[in-house]
């Protein structure tokens, strides 16, 4: 613990996101560029959620971070392990247990309360980048409020799809002003962005930063004769029979034999504690017995 | 320069700077809220919540304005050895510290349309800092909050110019409340 800074970055640093995440919550959903720093993990690992993460956190907190909504994944353990390591802080899998959560492309099913802080690892900041290549352009863009271009990709969808065909990553307009990438969250989680949680997005490839206060209007675009709806796969949970969570399709044999379970291991396993049992829980059990 | 230049700053600077941000950061996510922050001594007529805030944000990146209240030597003094932050024109600005009335408010960088990032953070020392006053709403609200701050329509006009503006850290010895330019006034 001794070997590190609190928190691994060097103070200057860390002031440096401090200011740039207090700008984000000052202009919610605009992306506020900051110097990011190398990190001991590869671009792509979750850089910029890692360096928010070592700003916001403090000793006191307790830290819980999944990845696609598992605590158990490569992503998730190496990073809870890195914070563990360099701030001494408590971990935890309980989402109610949790004062800052990271998050890879997940929502916890779980409404967050206002102590709790939630951090996005973000892979493309820019919601006009596959439609815009340039920086210039975008950056333009957003400062005239120039949002046709992305309501043309989606009619795109409805063209050739008959529906809007965006299933992840799909772009919100936060208080009626900034088109904002919500990180690659499938749709479903959309209407989860207006929370009572602060939330935090971090960027470390493409160094942006940017944020959702608390109770901020969060709206998925659409159209009024194709309204905005979060889709799952239209199953309960295999497991927890959970009917209101998002589910994983687990291919289970070479037969074509599958089961869908919660993508919140946290929340499907507190349901599976307190008695819940999905359809096929029982044969699964057997399995391991 | 004195020797208490050297002394109020914080004793374990990774820590109390974690938990002083954790302060601040609520009250900007969550305007009208009220955080009480600790780890500063620095010198009259600087408060305790204001050098918090300068300790936790300001470094050799950051051009600091004092307004008349606070430009004095033994406040520019404590500034520069603890943060090392330049003293510059309000023009030139990132963060301002002063009263209300003494700075200059129009002269601040409110950022450009393009980079309303780069707008000036002004941390302002008020006599009382209640939750009674102006009636505050927008993000990071629920329903409405209230605030005594000063001066609602230089607030309310700071507000029409979203997205570039001011944002404000208002201090009362050692409590501290945020308004972002997203807050909508009355």
């Amino acid at each position: 613990m001794t070997d590190y800074n609190f928190a691994y970055l060097d103070e200057q640093t860390k002031r440096m996101i401090r200011r740039a995440i207090l700008k984000g919550l000052a202009i919610p959903g605009y992306q506020v560029p900051f110097a990011s720093r190398e990190m001991p993990m590869p671009y792509g690992w979750g850089t910029g959620g890692v360096q928010v993460s070592a700003a916001v956190l403090t000793p006191e907190d307790r830290f819980k971070v999944i990845d696609q909504g598992a605590d158990d994944t490569t992503n998730a353990v190496s990073i809870r392990r890195f914070f563990e390591k360099t701030a001494g802080v408590a971990v935890t899998e309980a989402t109610a247990e949790a004062s800052v959560i990271q998050t890879r492309h997940r929502i916890p099913e779980l409404p967050l309360r206002e102590d709790q802080i939630l951090v996005y690892q973000v892979p493309i900041p820019e919601p006009l980048r596959f439609l815009e290549p340039s920086e210039v352009e975008t950056r333009k863009m957003h400062s005239l409020e120039e949002y046709g271009l992305m309501h043309v990709k989606l009619y795109e969808d409805i063209s050739q799809h008959g529906t809007i065909a965006t299933a992840y990553a799909y772009p919100v307009k936060v208080e009626g002003r900034y088109v904002m990438d919500p990180s690659p969250i499938p749709k479903f989680d959309n209407p989860k962005l207006e929370m009572a949680g602060v939330q935090l997005f971090g960027a470390g490839r493409e160094q942006r930063i940017y944020a959702v206060p608390p109770y901020t209007q969060v709206v998925s675009l659409d159209f009024d004769d194709y309204p905005f709806a979060p889709t799952k796969a239209d199953h309960a949970c295999d497991l927890c029979g959970a009917t209101d969570s998002y589910l994983d399709e687990l291919i289970m044999d070479d037969a074509g034999g599958r089961m869908f379970m919660c993508s919140d291991t946290d929340y499907c396993g507190t349901r599976r504690v307190a008695g819940h049992v999905g359809a096929q829980a029982a044969a699964l059990a057997e399995d391991a017995a | 320069m004195r020797a208490d230049a050297l002394a109020g700053g914080f004793i374990d600077p990774p820590i109390d700077a974690s938990r002083a941000f954790r302060g601040i950061m609520t009250a900007m996510a969550r305007p009208g809220t009220i955080s009480t922050v600790t780890g500063a001594l620095p010198p009259t007529p600087l408060g305790v919540a204001a050098g918090v805030a300068v300790l936790t944000l300001c470094d050799p990146d950051t051009p600091i304005f004092l307004g008349s209240s606070h430009d004095t030597q033994d406040v520019r003094d404590w500034i520069t050895f603890q943060t090392g932050a330049p003293f510059v024109s309000p023009a030139q600005a990132v963060f301002a510290i002063g009263m209300w009335g003494d700075l200059p408010l129009d002269e601040f960088s409110l950022g450009t349309s393009e980079y309303p990032d780069r707008s000036a953070t002004l941390i302002i020392e008020l006599p009382e800092l209640r939750n009674t006053g102006l009636t505050l709403k927008g993000p990071g609200i629920l329903g409405a909050a209230k605030l005594s701050l000063p001066d609602a329509q230089t607030l309310h006009r700071n507000h029409g110019l979203y997205p570039r503006g001011l944002d404000f850290l208002f201090t009362c010895a050692d409590r501290l409340a945020a308004l972002p330019r997203t807050t909508r006034i009355g």
